[in-house]
């Protein structure tokens, strides 16, 4: 009885000599003298490592409602990991995969990741997606002392030792829209809209004192259970009180209702007001939603699939080329593809696979390779990088109009949140 | 006398099943699965709680409740509760801007804890309201249906909204119960540490020595004079009124118990799993309930634990091996069920294991000739 | 809750909120009156009806897409076309669903509920398999995109407009099928009394099949309808299960008015709360408000009176 899926991934196409130049990371050349190092020494505490294999653990949900969301940072985890095998492994060592499915039930989520940590002894688990199924597992790794690689932008309001949040927190993503809203937009009343859980929630209590703070006026919260698809009413108010903007935090299907509704309304957004700002909304959702419906609306994300990089025009390219010309990447899918290269790196920093020494390389680890430009492991385990701001257009893209100067300091826990 | 009862009802064939089982849950499991595997079988357990509260309640009674689910999560939140608010000590929420509050609270900006929370500092009400607070939801609902006499279908649909209405409750009110992430990272249990392997191995005798009890109320209930009645009831309602019943009051008892069953269910979850969320209040884990008991079989009570045992396993093999396949297998499951075997696995058993077992000693007899002595119980 | 507001505004909201609850309305009534069929007049618990609705909203979107491929010159036509494939898929799959399940099920009402069940899961694992796990929707004809501004704030949506009006046509068809023709007459004393229906000469086995292959066609074109104004997922359909069995018990099962009345109500009740109230807690309230009715009224709004 074959209970996991585990798989090597030997597939050397042709993307991988053309992009990887020999490895894309600035540090494997210096560690390739001591990938020969056995397997004792790199990996002291039991861990499923040989002398020339690694395994590690992917755990998104395949089946189910979130399904839909997930399966972009599969391929991106699954796409990194083949990259990091053609170009030499980890350590010398090839990395292997267990995939398990989460099947969008959040204590599968904690089984399998026990099993991924207790049975497998996987080295790292790339894996999660919503909150709930992060503080699902999280007692898991900390129990187990496993490292989990955390893609998507979230609440913020959690450091732990075992996780590495390759996604935006909470301000990454509202305090620089908000501040370029005011700015370059003459922003002053502000409404907010968003599904009914804790990250909506928590983003617009963010949003809320910034915007209090920069003197300006929040005319309107309102939140809606998730999956519901009616939202005239809401539509109605936002008539009624004229906010310059509106933000929205509204997520997965939901917001295919609200968009259409939104335009069938007659409020257009490509006009000047009332402006849309979603933190919701890549370019994966608006593949569902359709781009006629969001044309004009800004997005604040810290990737989008436009930016024109030497490093995303090669990540696109090889995304492409692995998972089919149709597909499209949004924030999420790039954050997840961060994950292997940003454990890689640790490893190779630390000489070892133990998850406490990988623990204590983590913090200040560079990627000058990544999709999104550069980004840094903060002492916090969060990513510092940049906050964009980005316009949907017809074709289902965002144009970058916007992005900060200087690299974003995370910040899980702001001044009166915690 | 009352051992010498005992005694001979261990000797019947009915006897045998349970100790069967009991051999099978408190012998073969433990020795035979790794601790992962068995705090697993714990889990599935737990459903077997509510699937034994639906035998009683559908397969006996004719009450077919969609909302198990409520009571499953309700008994399960009581637990939860307590033991957030254990694992919220001022010493481990130091960082909080009010220490001593559950996290997700301080999160929503609640300062202090809510009224209805206070009261599961203590662990004695909380194993009383893990009991007490479904059945309280079930009578209150069972008053206002049973005695206007809404039955059959109408319940089922009503039990189904309640079920949705509290889920959209308990997400909407996030401050007060977690909101969709349920309530995570619950730690110890009067300062024992519930998340070590032998804490999930004890738990998980003492998720069986439960489940007994209740499979033994249960047992009771379907032999008496009660469990007659609620035949009679689900065969032919007017007749049992006729004769002076009051059919309300039974249909409410034992909407009741088996909303007890379930809340004992929902218990033992969240002490093995280690967290609550609505995604056990809602309408698919209360249909999920319903299948497993008609799998088992709905007049079995065994038959629902064993239901409970092989479903789970079933999804939890198939969704690891064939996750796409699942969910076709598990609709095959729900027809196949209705429409070839309504008995279910017990019904199957019934049918085809029983006349070979009662073939078994003759087959023995004729084997030893000679012996001739072995008297042959006339299977019924 | 008021005091927010000046007289003029709360004119228009009620106006607004009034207009919002018609749409809601509207898509009620469409996913309700199949159901009030196959429930209402059959006694069949019909759990995959949700799925039924997302069939034709798929038929709609594959219908979009060859139009859009073939002859993008008439996509402004494509609606109609689609709406009536929509129908046809989903009456053909109702006939087969009752001629291969259903059909053996009649005297066990409650088994059909964990049949369809069981016949949703693998209609959303199918729709998984062929659609993908990810929502699909439909880009609206031109003729249908905008809104007609009464006031300044109070403005009319197109799609809305035309699916109301697409609702009340089909409830009025409806009624026309059940009351003023030989076959409803034939289905309505199908379900009054069986045996004294049969004895006249009616073929019972078929006007069943013909009845729910019936309700599930107007899921189907209640399904097409639904693309206008939402996506469509593998799931989308088990969203609306619930509310649409309590419109349809609400109303009074037997009764196609009392379904109308329910949704009527119901979604009233709905938008209005929303506007003054959290989504969450509108939604709450309008449930329970609901089934503390039913509580009181277990027969529904517009009962029949009939022999049992």
């Amino acid at each position: 009885m074959k209970l996991s899926k585990t798989q090597t991934s030997t597939r050397r196409s042709s993307w991988t000599r053309r992009h990887l130049l020999g490895g894309l990371m600035a540090l494997p050349a210096l560690f390739a003298l001591s990938s020969n190092a056995l397997a004792s020494e790199v990996n002291t505490t039991g861990l499923a490592v040989t002398d020339d294999t690694v395994k590690v653990g992917i755990l998104h949900s395949i089946t189910g409602t979130m399904a839909i969301s997930e399966t972009g940072s599969v391929q991106a985890e699954k796409l990194a990991i083949e990259q990091i095998n053609a170009s030499g492994g980890v350590l010398g060592r090839q990395i292997e995969y267990i995939q398990e499915d989460g099947a969008s039930d959040w204590p599968t989520f904690a089984e399998k990741s026990r099993k991924l940590l207790v049975n497998d002894k996987v080295a790292a688990v790339f894996g999660c997606w919503t909150s709930a199924s992060r503080k699902a597992v999280l007692p898991v790794f900390e129990q187990y002392n496993g490292m989990l690689y955390y893609p998507t932008f979230y609440e913020g309001l959690e450091q732990s030792p075992n996780v590495i949040y390759t996604g935006q927190e909470a301000t990454q993503q509202i305090l620089a829209s908000i501040d370029w809203l005011k700015e370059e937009k003459g922003a002053k009343t502000f409404y907010l809209l968003g599904s009914d859980y804790i990250w909506p929630r928590t983003s617009n209590k963010i949003a809320r004192k910034h915007i209090d703070k920069l003197g300006l006026k929040v005319v309107g919260e309102e939140y809606y259970p998730l999956g519901h698809t009616q939202f005239n009413s809401v539509i109605n108010k936002i008539k009624l009180k004229k906010p310059d903007v509106i933000f929205a935090s509204v997520v997965g299907g939901s917001n295919v209702a609200f968009y259409k509704q939104m335009k069938a309304a007659g409020v257009d957004l490509t006009k000047e007001k009332p402006l849309l700002m979603t933190i919701s909304v890549t370019e994966d959702e608006i593949l569902g939603i359709g781009g006629e419906n969001v044309e004009g609306a800004y997005a604040s994300m810290k990737y989008f699939q436009s930016l024109t990089n030497s490093n995303n025009e090669a990540f696109v390219k090889a995304f492409k080329e692995r998972w089919g010309d149709d597909i499209v990447i949004g924030d999420v899918t790039q954050a997840a593809y961060l994950g292997p290269w940003l454990w890689k790196a640790a490893v190779e920093k630390a000489g070892s696979f133990d998850i406490e020494k990988v623990q204590a390389a983590s913090p200040g680890i560079e990627l000058t390779t990544a999709p999104e430009g550069y980004v840094r492991i903060h002492e916090n385990h969060h990513l510092w990088s940049k906050a964009r701001i980005g316009q949907a257009q017809t074709d289902g893209q965002y144009k970058v109009i916007y992005e900060t100067e200087e690299l974003m300091e995370p910040d899980p826990f702001p001044e009166g949140y915690q | 006398m009352k051992a010498n009862m005992f005694i001979e009802w261990l000797k019947s064939r009915e006897g045998i099943y349970y100790l069967l089982l009991a051999l099978l849950l408190v012998v073969v499991f433990p020795l035979a699965l790794d601790s992962f595997r068995l705090n697993m079988v714990g889990k599935y357990l737990t459903y077997a709680f509510a699937a034994l509260g639906l035998v009683l309640c559908w397969g006996r009674s004719g009450i077919l409740s969609l909302g198990q689910g409520i009571f499953f999560g309700l008994g399960g939140y009581c637990m939860a509760m307590f033991l957030k608010l254990e694992a919220s000590s001022p010493e481990n929420t130091a960082i909080q801007s009010t220490p001593g509050i559950p996290d997700f609270m301080d999160w929503n900006q609640l300062t202090a804890l809510p009224w209805f929370w206070e009261p599961f500092h203590s662990f004695s009400f909380t194993l009383i309201a893990v009991l007490a607070v479904p059945a309280l939801l079930a009578f209150i609902i069972a008053v206002a249906m049973f005695k206007r006499r809404v039955g059959g279908v109408y319940f089922a649909i009503i039990t189904q909204a309640i079920a949705a209405i509290l889920t959209i409750l308990i997400i909407g009110q996030q401050g007060f119960t977690g909101g969709v992430n349920g309530i995570t990272d619950l730690r110890t249990l009067m300062g024992w540490d519930i998340r070590t392997d032998e804490a999930k191995t004890l738990l998980y005798f003492v998720c069986v020595g439960m489940l007994f009890v209740c499979l033994i109320v249960g047992a009771w209930v379907m032999r008496s004079k009660l469990g007659r009645i609620l035949l009679a009831m689900r065969d032919q309602e007017d007749r049992v009124r006729f004769s002076g019943y009051d059919v309300a009051s039974f249909k409410i008892f034992v909407f009741c118990l088996a909303a007890m069953f379930a809340g004992i269910g929902g218990a033992m979850f969240t002490l093995q799993v280690g967290f609550m969320s609505p995604s056990f209040v809602g309408i698919v884990p209360s249909i999920e309930m319903v299948i497993l008991c008609a799998v088992g079989g709905r007049n079995s009570l065994l038959g629902a634990i064993y239901g409970a045992l092989i479903v789970n396993a079933a999804k939890t093999f198939f969704s690891e091996s064939f996750p796409e396949l699942w969910l076709y297998g598990l609709g095959v499951l729900f027809i196949a069920v209705v429409l070839a075997f309504p008995d279910g696995l017990a019904g199957l058993y019934r049918r085809y294991v029983m006349p070979l077992e009662s073939k078994l000693p003759a087959m023995l007899r004729r084997g030893n000739a000679e012996a001739q002595t072995l008297p042959v119980e006339e299977a019924k | 809750m008021f005091a927010d507001y000046s007289m003029p505004e709360l004119m228009s909201i009620f106006a607004m909120q009034g207009f919002a609850g018609l749409s809601l309305f509207s898509i009620f009534v469409l996913m309700a009156l199949g159901l009030a069929i196959i429930f209402g007049q059959m006694g069949v618990i019909n759990m995959a009806h949700g799925e039924f609705m997302i069939l034709g909203a798929y038929t709609t979107y594959l219908t979009a897409q060859v139009f859009e491929s073939v002859m993008p010159g008439l996509y402004g036509g494509y609606f109609f076309v689609a709406m009536i494939l929509a129908f046809v898929v989903t009456f053909a799959l109702g006939a087969l669903v009752e001629w291969l399940m259903i059909r053996h099920l009649y005297h066990r009402p409650l088994d059909t509920l964990l049949a369809t069940w069981g016949l949703s899961l693998i209609l959303q694992q199918t729709y998984r398999s062929v659609f993908g796990a990810r929502e699909v929707g439909v880009s609206l004809p031109d003729w249908m995109m905008g809104s007609i501004a009464v006031t300044d704030l109070v403005e009319i949506p197109i799609n809305g407009l035309f699916v109301m009006v697409l609702s009340l046509l089909i409830a009025f068809a409806v009624y026309l099928l059940m009351f003023r023709s030989g076959w409803g007459r034939q289905v309505r004393a199908v379900v009054q009394n069986r045996p004294m229906a049969e004895a006249v000469g009616i073929d019972s086995g078929r006007v069943d099949r013909v009845t729910f292959a019936l309700g599930c066609g107007i899921a189907g074109v209640a399904g097409s309808a639904f693309t206008m104004i939402g996506s469509t997922g593998p799931t989308s359909g088990q969203l609306y299960i619930v509310d649409t069995f309590l419109v349809v018990v609400f109303g009074g099962a037997q009764s196609l008015l009392g379904t109308i009345a329910s949704a009527f109500t119901i979604s009233q009740a709905q938008s209005t709360m929303e506007f003054f109230l959290s989504g969450s807690m509108a939604k709450v309230l309008t449930l329970l408000f609901v089934v503390g009715i039913l509580m009181l009224r277990p027969q529904g709004l517009f009962a029949l009176k009939v022999r049992r």
